[in-house]
């Protein structure tokens, strides 16, 4: 009897679901990843198969399908991308291995009439789709955050990535931008943490006793727990730490906040932009117009949405959110 | 009939890129025509030139780890200087074919081990593509991407491309005196000596024709990709090393076959879209092609039995 029910209802359910166009039913998109070897990469396959299967089995597309280089080479990927072709895929959404490397096989997909959609990893051949990160915008929020919580201002200590990658010239650039905007904030100190706890840990212990009070720490994910670490160990007050929405980051965050009060904010990307980028490609399949540069959006935690996301997060994995058909229209709107 | 031992040692790579080549027609049928030709083949050709370089490096008993990186080097050259300022990129590319000749000429003369003077230009190589191409960039040479893109009749370029190397390579070192005294370097490096050859000058000769073959698969590679990036070459050391074994080439004694190397490269390259094609997960894919050389090779070494069996 109640099998019967639940039989019925989930026949209800799928015929009132709402249904996507019918003209990319027959169309295939394939994901050309370029390495799996990271929390965030696992992360982002798993989304994609999460977002994907129910859209597959809802008949939005025929298929889609997972594939990733053995090695993290940018020759092996556009071997990949022309198999893709020879495939017969309607359209390839790429983590490219490199911005340039790709872009012959690239433009021989687009020949073929295959739409190209890059994303995180994003390629400069004009004939594809980019969704990129708009990093200098993440350091500046981070300021902007901390002038309206912190109306008198005061001594910011700033955490740096890996020295000479783009990605760290970036968000510094828009955090001194912020800070140029924003008077009151001197920015007293800046270490490299390289993204990991451990090193920026190291490197904040290194530089607070020749600090004044620092009134909040400006980072760029993967070193807020690593930084709040050497504050504690040095025995000063704790200031304000932006977090990149790591697991032990949300954790250490979310114990101070239980027993103090503390308030911060958290901000990354979400690995679940593969499935940003899925949708994308099916917009594009669908025949809308979709400007070919858009941005991925922030992931960003606040005091009120902490608790949530903390309990979705995987243990020393990365906050995360999958990207629904309307996620990607309103991107899409968003940038026209 | 007897088969000679030259036309043999062919027979294996030439049936096993045969065997690849139908499963991939079977599983893909989309293959089967002039487009689907030139995707599954076109990337095999500076790895094609990339293998000769290393075969004809291996021909005198050494081994080239640097290649990955001096075809990554070439590509950045090709992409920038070679684009912007023609003259001064075929500078920069002859005075490189020179150092190599030079290693040549240091390794003979110092006794070094190849492997350990290579893995250590390997180094300088990627540091100057670095230097060249901070970021990646830079735009194929117009000539260049003409001739990777051209659409010739008959077959695609890839095809011609190929058949048009292992022609090349054939002849230069097959029937050619140069290429003689090279594989005698490698064969019997003192007879050679004493019949008032000069091993120095063969050497030397040997390790700028290999940089020759170098360059051209770096600007092969450059024109398909239409632009370059430091890194863009790495795997290139050990396919070029895996495609000269496949081929029915041998470490030491001068033993090569530049057809073979050829066929070799191109199965590699067939290798991976086979299985990519078989659907079979990344995390199995690098432990099948494995497999698929390990297969390869004992057929080879199983008909090198039987080689022996007969000329007894």
């Amino acid at each position: 009897m109640t099998t019967r029910m639940m039989l019925l209802l989930s026949a209800a359910l799928a015929l009132g679901a709402p249904q996507a166009m019918a003209d990319t039913s027959g169309k295939k998109i394939a994901l050309s990843n370029n390495y799996a070897g990271n929390s965030w990469r696992q992360a982002m396959l798993t989304s994609w198969d999460k977002i994907t299967a129910p859209a597959v089995a809802a008949g939005t597309v025929a298929a889609a399908d997972a594939f990733t280089t053995a090695e993290n080479q940018a020759t092996e990927q556009a071997a990949q991308i022309q198999n893709m072709i020879l495939q017969g895929y309607d359209a390839i959404v790429i983590n490219a291995a490199s911005p340039t490397a790709l872009n012959g096989a690239i433009k021989e997909a687009c020949d073929a009439g295959i739409t190209v959609v890059s994303f995180d990893g994003i390629v400069t051949e004009p004939c594809a789709w980019r969704i990129a990160v708009n990093f200098k915008q993440m350091g500046k929020d981070q300021v902007t955050y901390l002038a309206d919580k912190m109306p008198d201002g005061g001594n910011l200590l700033e955490i740096r990535g890996l020295a000479g990658v783009f990605v760290d010239d970036e968000i510094s650039a828009g955090i001194h931008e912020g800070v140029a905007e924003n008077p009151k904030f001197t920015i007293v100190g800046s270490v490299h943490g390289d993204w990991a706890q451990d090193v920026a840990q190291k490197a904040v212990a290194g530089i607070l006793p020749s600090l004044p009070e620092v009134a909040a720490v400006v980072t760029q994910g993967g070193d807020g727990y690593g930084a709040a670490q050497a504050f504690a160990a040095a025995g000063r007050p704790m200031p304000k730490i932006i977090m990149g929405n790591r697991e032990d980051e949300l954790k250490w965050w979310k114990e101070q906040k239980d027993a103090n009060g503390y308030e911060t904010m958290s901000v990354s990307i979400a690995p679940g932009v593969s499935t940003l980028a899925f949708w994308v490609a099916q917009q594009i399949l669908d025949g809308k117009d979709v400007p070919k540069d858009l941005t991925v959006p922030f992931l960003r935690i606040d005091q009120d949405t902490l608790e949530a996301n903390l309990a979705t997060t995987q243990a020393g994995g990365v906050a995360n959110v999958e990207y629904s058909q309307e996620d990607a229209i309103k991107v899409i709107e968003g940038a026209k | 009939m007897r088969l000679s031992s030259e036309t043999l040692r062919l027979l294996v790579p030439a049936l096993s890129l045969a065997a690849l080549l139908a499963g991939v027609f079977w599983l893909q049928p989309r293959a089967m025509s002039y487009t689907g030709l030139n995707l599954l083949f076109n990337l095999a050709v500076p790895i094609a030139l990339a293998t000769i370089a290393q075969m004809i490096i291996m021909a005198v008993n050494d081994l080239d780890l640097s290649l990955g990186t001096f075809v990554s080097f070439v590509a950045c050259v090709a992409a920038t200087f070679l684009h912007d300022t023609p003259l001064l990129g075929l500078l920069i590319l002859a005075a490189s074919i020179a150092v190599y000749a030079g290693l040549g000429v240091v390794i003979h003369l110092r006794n070094l081990p190849s492997i350990v003077v290579t893995l250590g230009m390997s180094f300088v190589w990627a540091g100057l593509a670095v230097l060249i191409l901070p970021a990646p960039g830079g735009t194929a040479p117009t000539w260049a991407r003409a001739v990777m893109t051209a659409k010739p009749p008959l077959f695609p370029m890839a095809i011609w491309a190929s058949l048009g190397v292992a022609v090349l390579a054939h002849l230069l070192l097959m029937r050619s005196s140069l290429g003689v005294l090279i594989r005698g370097v490698g064969g019997n490096q003192r007879s050679v000596e004493r019949a008032g050859w000069s091993v120095v000058r063969a050497r030397a000769l040997a390790y700028a024709l290999a940089a020759c073959f170098a360059v051209a698969a770096g600007i092969a590679l450059v024109g398909l990709t239409t632009s370059a990036d430091a890194n863009i070459a790495l795997r290139y050391a050990l396919l070029s090393i895996a495609g000269v074994i496949l081929g029915g080439g041998e470490f030491t004694g001068g033993r090569i076959s530049p057809i073979g190397a050829v066929i070799g490269a191109l199965t590699l390259t067939l290798a991976g879209s086979f299985l990519s094609f078989l659907r079979i997960s990344p995390d199995w894919q690098i432990g099948a092609q494995g497999a698929i050389l390990i297969a390869v090779l004992a057929l080879r070494l199983a008909l090198n039995r039987l080689e022996k069996g007969r000329a007894r």
